[in-house]
């Protein structure tokens, strides 16, 4: 038996995105048809091909309605990926399985969000309190950044990790954005005095350490790697893929383990890294999961890219920046393109491998792209021929 | 203020607030101490529990300090203080609460610009709309 039959047997032949913005009118069902559209036209298939979907749980649009507005044929193998924006990479890893083991041929996946113009999560006060969020909600840790500036305090006073170093973070996002022309803050640069001056949203994070909040929908098209090189585009391979929930992990809010600060990450980048054929040290560029500056350090150590309690430091003499040591969220990312759950950083892997970036890495070949540290969480290794 | 939304596992840890005890979800069977609690023990699989008393001492072992946008009672509060507190008994064993000047004092009472990460805090235990809840304070 081939012992690692995923690897490059599914590739990534057609991407879609809608526009991005703070309010946008359509519906997301309708923002969702539409990308999917853009994303098969992109791959040259005609949509009564698509026999497959996989999407994150925290989707509101579903199988059904999408697939018969879109024209889907019969449709045999769809799922749905939980925790949130830790799912964005396993829609992609569960449709490459899907078609490497003949579950299905042509798969599409996701995601549409009306974050921007929507409500906030976290302002639902019924079902937000629910195990483990009793133990910490009631104490007024009422939003993600406020449970991950509970981790990132403790990460800068273990590590020595600075809030220049967050904002050197912040600010690889925004340079790229300003060279992104579908980013939110294409036209807004961001200096290290803004960032240390900006009101802090949970101390230690500061308004600029936080997502987007956006409008928008995003697809991909995934076929396997002997139909992909008849498609329009060159295809982009999924190399290898993994998921990670850790042992006695506890979802955002993980402090009730033995180092609360390896988390996720660290799990699903031992999988990944299992059947690759190279390493960190062969990645060019990296979309990094960054609804939060610190996601980044924190994830560049569970993925190996340094060593535990050395994230903060990659990001000094501009390590994350174009040319540094690893080019992160090359389109702008969550903090500055757009944030849509991270689907967003799949699509840009996939232009970083075709080439067609705004922020184009030279001879780009192998891209990671991770879905969101701090939750039960995924990523895929992509690479071109 | 929100309330915590109890669940069968996590009853026991009320009702014994409510009476003024730190009191952990204990493995029957082998001892292993379990927070938050849960319907069996990872360690061996039991499903009988006790409910151990704990000192009550800890240190501060992080701790974010939350502005608005918040949930208007909160937000009427800010900036406050939320501390996870590492309990003397095991370091995995760390509790998520407001740290306070005193047993009745509001969850701002605190100057955050004094909190120290690994300062000691003591439990001690306050209503909030009919509930119990620990709490923490500085302890000398
Ligand atoms: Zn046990």
């Amino acid at each position: 038996m081939n012992p690692t039959p995923l690897k490059d047997r599914a590739a990534i032949v057609g991407i879609g995105q809608t526009e991005f913005a703070k309010h946008l009118e359509p519906s997301e069902k309708a923002l969702a048809c539409r990308a999917i559209a853009m994303a098969l036209d992109d791959a040259g298939i005609a949509a009564h091909e698509v026999d497959a979907f996989a999407a994150y749980t925290m989707e509101a649009t579903d199988e059904v309605e999408i697939a018969k507005a879109v024209g889907a044929g019969d449709v045999t193998f769809f799922s749905r990926v939980g925790f949130g924006g830790g799912g964005s990479c396993a829609t992609v890893g569960h449709l490459a399985m899907a078609i490497a083991t003949g579950q299905a041929d042509v798969g599409v996946a996701w995601r549409s969000r009306k974050r921007g113009s929507g409500p906030r999560p976290w302002t639902d006060t019924v079902n937000q309190l629910a195990t483990p969020a009793q133990w910490t909600r009631p104490f007024g840790l009422l939003r993600p950044v406020d449970e991950i500036a509970v981790l990132t305090r403790r990460y800068m006073h273990e590590y020595g990790m600075t809030r220049e170093q967050l904002g050197a973070v912040a600010l690889a996002c925004r340079n790229r954005a300003n060279a992104n022309p579908a980013a939110i803050m294409y036209d807004r640069p961001l200096t290290l005095d803004d960032y240390l001056s900006a009101r802090m949203i949970s101390d230690p994070l500061c308004l600029f350490d936080n997502c987007l909040e956006t409008d928008g929908a995003l697809a991909v098209v995934m076929v396997s790697a002997e139909r992909a090189v008849d498609c329009r585009r060159e295809p982009v391979y999924v190399h290898a893929f993994g998921q990670g929930l850790p042992a006695q992990h506890h979802g955002m809010v993980n402090y009730w383990n033995d180092d609360p600060l390896a988390g996720p990450s660290w799990t699903a980048a031992r999988q990944l890294w299992k059947h690759a054929d190279f390493g960190p040290a062969d990645v060019d560029v990296a979309q990094i999961y960054d609804a939060f500056t610190p996601l980044i350090p924190l994830s560049l150590e569970g993925y190996g890219f340094c060593a535990k309690g050395e994230g903060g430091a990659f990001a000094d003499d501009g390590g994350l920046e174009l040319g540094g040591r690893l080019p992160v969220n090359t389109s702008g990312g969550g903090l500055s393109e757009a944030y849509v759950h991270g689907f967003n950083l799949i699509t840009e892997g996939v232009r970083q491998l075709r080439g067609t970036s705004a922020n184009q890495v030279a001879g780009a070949s192998t891209c990671l792209v991770t879905a969101g540290e701090a939750v039960p969480t995924s990523a895929v290794l992509l690479r071109r021929d | 203020m929100l309330k915590p939304l109890v669940d069968d596992d996590g009853a026991p840890y009320f009702e014994y607030a409510a009476k003024g005890e730190l009191r952990m979800q204990t493995c029957a069977n082998c001892g292993e101490v379990l927070f938050p609690p849960r319907p069996m023990c990872p360690r061996c699989q039991g499903i009988e529990f006790a409910w151990k008393l704990m000192s009550g001492r800890g240190h501060v072992w992080s701790f974010a300090v939350p502005h608005p946008p918040l949930l208007p009672d909160y937000a009427a509060l800010a900036p406050y203080p939320v501390v996870v507190v590492e309990l003397e008994e095991d370091r995995r064993l760390r509790v998520v609460g407001n740290l306070v000047a005193a047993e009745e004092a509001d969850i701002n009472s605190v100057d955050p610009a004094t909190i120290e990460i690994g300062q000691p805090v003591r439990a001690v235990f306050r209503e909030i709309e009919g509930f119990f809840v620990a709490a923490w304070i500085p302890d000398a």
